[in-house]
């Protein structure tokens, strides 16, 4: 085992891992940060969403190795604000069934707006159209997605 | 503790004072007479309590796996009890016959909660405002509740609920208490915040599969890739010699490598060197599936329906239609996949599982290792889907057996490929139809002949009961429509696969079925498919009142452009009626665009409306994924889909816009889970043939 050093939610933490160690696990039972989610572990349901230097990245499919040097953020991260526009929005418009796919909907939607304050409709497909869910609730996410922008973005 | 004053008779009863709160607990009879013969105290079967500072809490015995059970439950209660919605607090049960049977299925939650739990928010409100009139030396009468306050009517003299508690929870129990004018609703049927949500999108929701208990080791188990296959032999060496690794057990269904992270025990996995008996199923494949169907479809039937003659009607039709349909194994692929927390010790077991039946699987942990049923708590988790899979308790059972034979806490996480792979199917079946018409075009015979594994067959081959076969026919005898003659055949062609309940179960094969030939008919009467199916529907019937909202709100019968169609479909199960007309565009290469969804739905009273839009919302979008990608295949005893790159679920972009409309009603509330499925793939091929002139006789739709 090696010790890695990761800048996680602004919080230098270091952990045990071997090389090769997808970053999601390295979260979930290394740091306990059980909001980014296993739901393929192949990188294509998107669930396990996380930011590494502001980019939407597959955690379930990223070495930890990749992410030292790198800014980790992950949905507790993104949520310390209590007045997330994002969250407020996918409140709002009761976007979650289950819950299980939102937090990386959420850290999706929120890489989209870092890049864009107001995307189009193709950019939200190109973005959203990845991370997949279940329950339905694609429409809601859109509804969710609309009203952040009407509002202004993320402030 | 009991209240001197409560009875045996009594349905509402308080049940703690502990804390000096008021908890009022609701009894089945039939939780009463288990509890009575088994001689256990008596306890509620879902309870509300209400603490001194005035928090409400009411304790939810359905799972929570996305369809707001823990929303709406608490709006019965607070509603009659006139609590202040802020502050309701919700608690999970634990697996309790006290609780009656527990089960998250059917659609029938509100259902079976509906009465219960809005008497027991009446319940204490009334003793509340006894509670108040006592301390003001007032009549009852001039006393009201006021969103979690008692305020007396002519002095305007008003207390918070927490005030009031302990006096209250010393008087007796009313036995009838007066249920509220719905007209006076303030939260039943109108707009309130999931209670759920903020921790789940801030990631501090815990499912099972983030659930720890201290000391746990997590295990992956590889499993037969053959159907029904065992293990012969295993070589663990290159699984012990992964990092973090530290036990490799057997257990029936596998073998288990037990780590310290889940990420080790994918690959201890993955490095452990198993050979398998394959079997008797080794050769099986889809195609021998679908050949073995055709051979059932003419051998022994079962009568489900039979109405008039439908052979005379048939040979006497004017003009008559055959066909052919079949429909593919499903997975139910949740996002979260399969896991159960075990923690084995001499005497008991305590399982913490994303169960939708927890009791169930409370009994079946207790069989398997030779316990009490009592001797094994099992704490229900949020499910991170179930769609119906979360109903067995085969990963518990498996769960508890890792555990015993390692000798420590584990959670057994299944990796994706495993959930898919060994998950327990919605069944394929094929259909055989046959129908006349008279002279005027109507309907006068109709035949389906339905093979299919039966799933109650399949799941309790020791079971008893003439008609247990039955569950193969839902949403087929009951065909809705007029006809003089009806005879609907059931063929049993039970399959090695593993086979359960996928949401709206056979409802997803029979309505498709049902409503593609009635379609095919109404083209072969010549007649619009939408006022075909509304002449042979009663008049004033709930469906025919949905199947009409919906035509109405798509704008049936308006111009639609080229390459485009509309298609209707209608449906009634689990107490509820739905009806979705389907915009949908074809291109020039056969590729299928679904536009938009409109949906009716008659679900009785609407309790949490924006939770109905919801749940119908997913169901449509699940169907639609179902239409148009679903398919699990099997090639040499193997199931070949293992992810979401050949399991595809609906995209993002390929979401059509929905509607839900619903019809407003003052009948008791019934299903919303489920009834929103089955009409979407026959409304989409229906419209798909209003485009294009071909008829989808077999999903998933392939064009090209």
């Amino acid at each position: 085992m090696a010790l890695i050093t990761l800048d996680v939610n602004g919080t230098s933490r270091t952990v045990d891992a071997e090389d090769g160690t997808p970053l999601l696990w390295v979260l979930r039972d290394l740091l306990g940060l059980t909001g980014t989610k296993y739901g393929c572990g192949a990188g294509l349901c998107g669930s396990c969403t996380v930011h590494l230097d502001g980019e939407a990245t597959r955690s379930c499919i990223t070495p930890v190795e990749n992410a030292v040097g790198k800014k980790i953020l992950t949905i507790e991260g993104f949520c310390e604000k209590p007045d997330n526009p994002l969250v407020e929005a996918w409140l709002d418009e009761e976007v979650s069934q289950c819950g299980y796919c939102q937090p990386g909907q959420l850290m999706t939607a929120a890489a989209l707006f870092s890049r864009n304050p107001a995307p189009s409709e193709n950019e939200i497909n190109a973005a959203m159209s990845e991370t997949l869910c279940r329950c339905g609730t694609q429409n809601r996410i859109r509804k969710a997605i609309r009203r952040v922008i009407e509002e202004g973005g993320m402030r | 503790m009991t209240s001197p004053t409560t009875t045996r008779r009594d349905f509402l009863k308080v049940v703690s004072v502990a804390g000096a709160g008021l908890a009022l607990g609701v009894y089945d009879r039939q939780a009463w007479a288990m509890a009575e013969e088994s001689g256990t105290t008596l306890s509620p079967s879902v309870y509300l309590s209400i603490d001194t500072s005035g928090n409400v809490t009411v304790v939810v015995a359905r799972a929570e796996m996305g369809q707001g059970v823990r929303t709406a439950i608490p709006m019965l209660v607070a509603e009659e009890l006139e609590a202040d919605w802020d502050r309701i607090r919700v608690e999970q049960a634990l697996a309790d016959p006290k609780y009656g049977s527990m089960v998250t299925g059917g659609s029938q939650s509100i259902r079976t909660s509906w009465e219960p739990l809005r008497k027991a928010g009446a319940t204490a409100r009334e003793m509340l405002i006894a509670a108040a009139a006592q301390e003001w030396r007032v009549e009852p009468s001039t006393c009201r509740a006021e969103r979690g306050s008692i305020v007396h009517g002519t002095t305007g003299r008003k207390m918070e609920y927490g005030k009031l508690v302990e006096r209250a929870a010393r008087l007796p129990v009313p036995e009838n208490p007066l249920l509220k004018n719905p007209a006076k609703y303030r939260i039943i049927g109108k707009k309130v915040r999931r209670l759920d949500s903020p921790d789940k999108l801030r990631g501090k929701a815990i499912f099972g599969i983030d659930t720890r208990v201290p000391g746990m080791l997590i295990a992956a188990i590889q499993r037969s890739p053959v159907i029904g296959g065992s293990v012969k032999r295993f070589d663990a060496a290159g699984a012990l010699a992964t990092p973090g690794v530290r036990r490799v057990v057997q257990v029936h269904s596998g073998v288990a490598v037990l780590a310290d992270t889940t990420w080790a025990a994918f690959q201890g996995r993955d490095n452990l060197v198993v050979d398998w008996d394959d079997g008797p199923n080794a050769r099986m494949s889809s195609a021998s599936i679908a050949k073995m169907f055709q051979e059932k479809s003419a051998g022994e039937v079962r009568i489900a329906r039979n109405d008039g003659d439908s052979a005379a009607a048939l040979a006497s039709a004017v003009q008559k239609s055959v066909a052919t349909y079949e429909l593919p194994f499903l997975a139910h692929a949740p996002l979260e996949p399969m896991n159960c927390i075990a923690h084995t010790r001499a005497d008991s077991a305590e399982i913490w599982a994303p169960s939708q039946s927890p009791l169930v699987a409370r009994d079946a942990v207790a069989g398997a290792l030779g316990l009490p049923p009592e001797k094994v708590v099992v704490h229900p988790t949020l499910s991170g889907g179930g769609f119906g899979r979360r109903l067995w308790p085969d990963f518990a059972v498996e769960a508890a057996l890792v555990s015993r034979a390692a000798g420590t806490p584990v959670k057994v996480v299944w990796t994706r490929e495993e959930d898919m792979r060994h998950d327990f199917y919605r069944p394929a079946s094929l259909h055989r139809l046959a129908a006349g018409i008279d002279g005027n075009g109507k309907l006068s015979a109709w035949q389906h002949r339905i093979v299919a594994p039966s799933i109650n067959i399949q799941l309790f081959p020791e079971g008893t009961g003439e008609n247990r076969w039955r569950d193969a026919v839902d949403g087929a005898a009951q065909l809705p429509y007029t006809v003089p003659s009806i005879l609907v055949e059931y063929a049993m062609a039970n399959t090695p696969v593993q086979i359960l309940w996928w949401r709206s179960v056979y409802n997803s094969q029979n309505a498709f079925v049902n409503e593609s030939f009635l379609d095919e008919i109404a083209v072969l009467a010549g007649k619009d498919p939408f006022e075909y199916r509304r002449e042979l529907l009663p008049v004033d019937s709930r469906l025919r009142g949905v199947l009409e909202l919906a035509a109405k709100k798509a704008g049936w019968g308006t111009p639609l452009p080229a390459g485009m169609g509309r298609g209707i479909a209608c449906h009634a199960c689990f107490g509820s009626f739905v009806a979705e007309v389907a915009e949908v565009s074809v291109d020039s290469n056969g590729g299928v665009r679904v536009k938009r969804i409109v949906s009716a739905v008659d679900c009785g009273r609407a309790v949490n409306p924006d939770g109905i839009r919801s749940q119908i919302e997913g169901g449509v979008i699940i169907g639609l994924t179902a239409a148009l990608y679903g398919e699990i295949t099997i090639e040499n005893g193997r199931v070949q889909q293992g992810n979401y790159d050949a399991y595809k679920l609906l995209r993002y972009d390929e979401t059509p816009e929905i509607e839900v409309h619903i019809v407003g009603s003052e009948k008791d509330p019934t299903g919303v889970g489920e009834p929103g499925l089955p009409p979407v793939a026959p409304a989409v091929c229906n419209a798909i043939y209003a485009a294009t002139g071909k008829r989808i006789r077999r999903l998933p739709i392939r064009l090209q």
